[in-house]
């Protein structure tokens, strides 16, 4: 049996000396594994580096065999994404999300196509933290966890809506936070299509769906969220409006890196 | 085959980097027919590596002396720290002869698939040397991975507010490379790093 497929690299772990498991994400089989011969040797690494584009090739002797993957690469999203910070935090995250986050071989289309779109974006700057997190809620939504955000579960209102349940994940607006208003999560302008995201919504964003994925997706598996996702937040560019700005860099040497 | 000595000397040497069963058998028979020759000097200086060779208390580099041969080369700038993931690549770097300034072995890099975190590498004793004054530069060369790039930004992080200039190794182009033969990623890190002549 073969197929072959556009396909995201997602996880890459040796195996023996030279090989190694690949984890990619195509559009109709979903998370899949496989056997990546060579992937470990110098001419192949770079192939097989997360979040990289490859067109892929899978060949196994029955359907439910781990088969080998053979690739080619089609966009050099990992080698592009190397020397800015923010950038390839978002590509560890996403991609660990992902691998940890979807079942085996369950085609999701959305999510592989938001993923797609994200990666091959990443070089934008912040401004694709409005996409990542936006993608973070189509993932929910795909498994079964999405989030009402229509109308606010207290008043039924479809204005003024600013926060989310913790619990249920229902909108909530001003007017029916009420006494729970500090218990409730604040609601990014940016998840109701109504603005691009400030640095206040990126985080609120990412607080938002990240206490969802480790409640519903990782936390039925028994498993933290990914640290790559855990240390994002920590990178985001500081907040104008917050009352305590990091404290600003002792040094004041420029540094050739990044 | 020929009693359990062999087999079991085999079943190491099958163990070791590069050496699968057949080649392990091969190498086994040849160590076995000339014993005073290849065999038991082998074993001696198995032996002796094992009882003296430790990582260097303040760089991590293997060595008979703590600290080792390289942090006490009076020779070297001890202003200039090269950071590596392994020994392997310092051993590489010291076979070109192009770094004349210490070392700092970080024995991996950062992985949040491998679950790697900073306490699981030698992180703290990198800090402590730059803290204690004296380090001008600390060059991170790390793998051009992403595991490696994450590790660099981590690091640079850290190193900044301690006023070390921080650097790395450049990407791009190889030594007797051609264009054609370059893939993708290589090709756009080797624009990126484009200099004036």
């Amino acid at each position: 049996m073969e197929w072959e497929a556009p396909a995201i690299v997602l996880a890459v772990r040796p195996f023996g000396e030279g090989d190694a498991i690949a984890t990619v994400m195509t559009e109709a089989h979903g998370l899949h594994r496989g056997l990546a011969r060579g992937a470990q040797a110098r001419l192949r690494a770079a192939l097989w580096q997360p979040g990289n584009l490859v067109q892929l090739r899978w060949v196994g002797r029955l359907a439910d065999q781990l088969g080998s993957f053979s690739a080619e690469m089609v966009h050099p999203t990992a080698a592009l994404a190397l020397d800015d910070a923010l950038a390839l935090a978002m590509l560890t995250a996403v991609c660990a999300v992902a691998e940890g986050a979807l079942p085996e071989r369950e085609p999701h289309p959305r999510v592989f196509d938001g993923l797609l779109h994200l990666l091959a974006r990443l070089a934008q700057g912040p401004s694709m933290l409005d996409a990542l997190i936006r993608w973070e809620a189509d993932l929910l939504t795909d498994l079964g966890y999405g989030l009402d955000l229509a109308r606010c579960a207290v008043t039924g209102s479809r204005e003024d809506l600013a926060f989310v349940s913790p619990r249920s994940g229902c909108a909530v607006s001003e007017a029916g936070a009420g006494q729970w208003r500090e218990r409730l999560l604040p609601l990014p302008t940016l998840l109701l299509g109504q603005a691009p995201g400030t640095a206040r919504d990126w985080r609120d964003g990412l607080r938002l769906t990240g206490h969802f994925l480790a409640r519903d997706v990782f936390g039925l598996q028994h498993k933290p969220l990914p640290p790559a996702r855990l240390r994002l937040p920590d990178l985001l560019p500081p907040d104008p409006a917050s009352p305590d700005p990091p404290p600003p860099d002792p040094s004041g040497a420029a540094t050739p890196l990044p | 085959m020929g009693g359990p000595e062999i087999e079991r000397l085999i079943g190491l040497l099958a163990k070791l980097p590069g050496l699968g069963p057949r080649s392990a058998r091969r190498t086994a028979l040849r160590l076995l027919q000339q014993p005073e020759a290849r065999m038991l000097p082998l074993a001696a200086a198995l032996a002796e590596a094992a009882r003296a060779v430790r990582p260097c208390g303040l760089c991590g580099n293997l060595d008979s002396a703590d600290p080792c041969t390289i942090c006490t080369d009076a020779d070297r700038d001890g202003g200039l720290i090269c950071v590596v993931e392994g020994v392997g690549d310092l051993w590489a770097l010291e076979r070109a002869h192009v770094h004349r300034g210490r070392y700092h072995v970080l024995g991996g890099t950062l992985s949040a698939l491998a679950g790697i975190a900073p306490e699981d590498l030698n992180v703290a004793p990198l800090l402590a040397r730059a803290r204690a004054g004296g380090v001008r530069e600390i060059i991170l060369a790390l793998g051009a991975t992403v595991d490696g790039a994450t590790t660099m930004h981590w690091l640079t992080e850290k190193l900044r507010p301690l006023g070390v200039a921080v650097s790395r190794v450049g990407q791009g182009m190889p030594m007797g490379g051609a264009l054609d033969v370059l893939d993708d990623g290589t090709l756009a890190a080797a624009l990126r790093a484009r200099q004036p002549l």
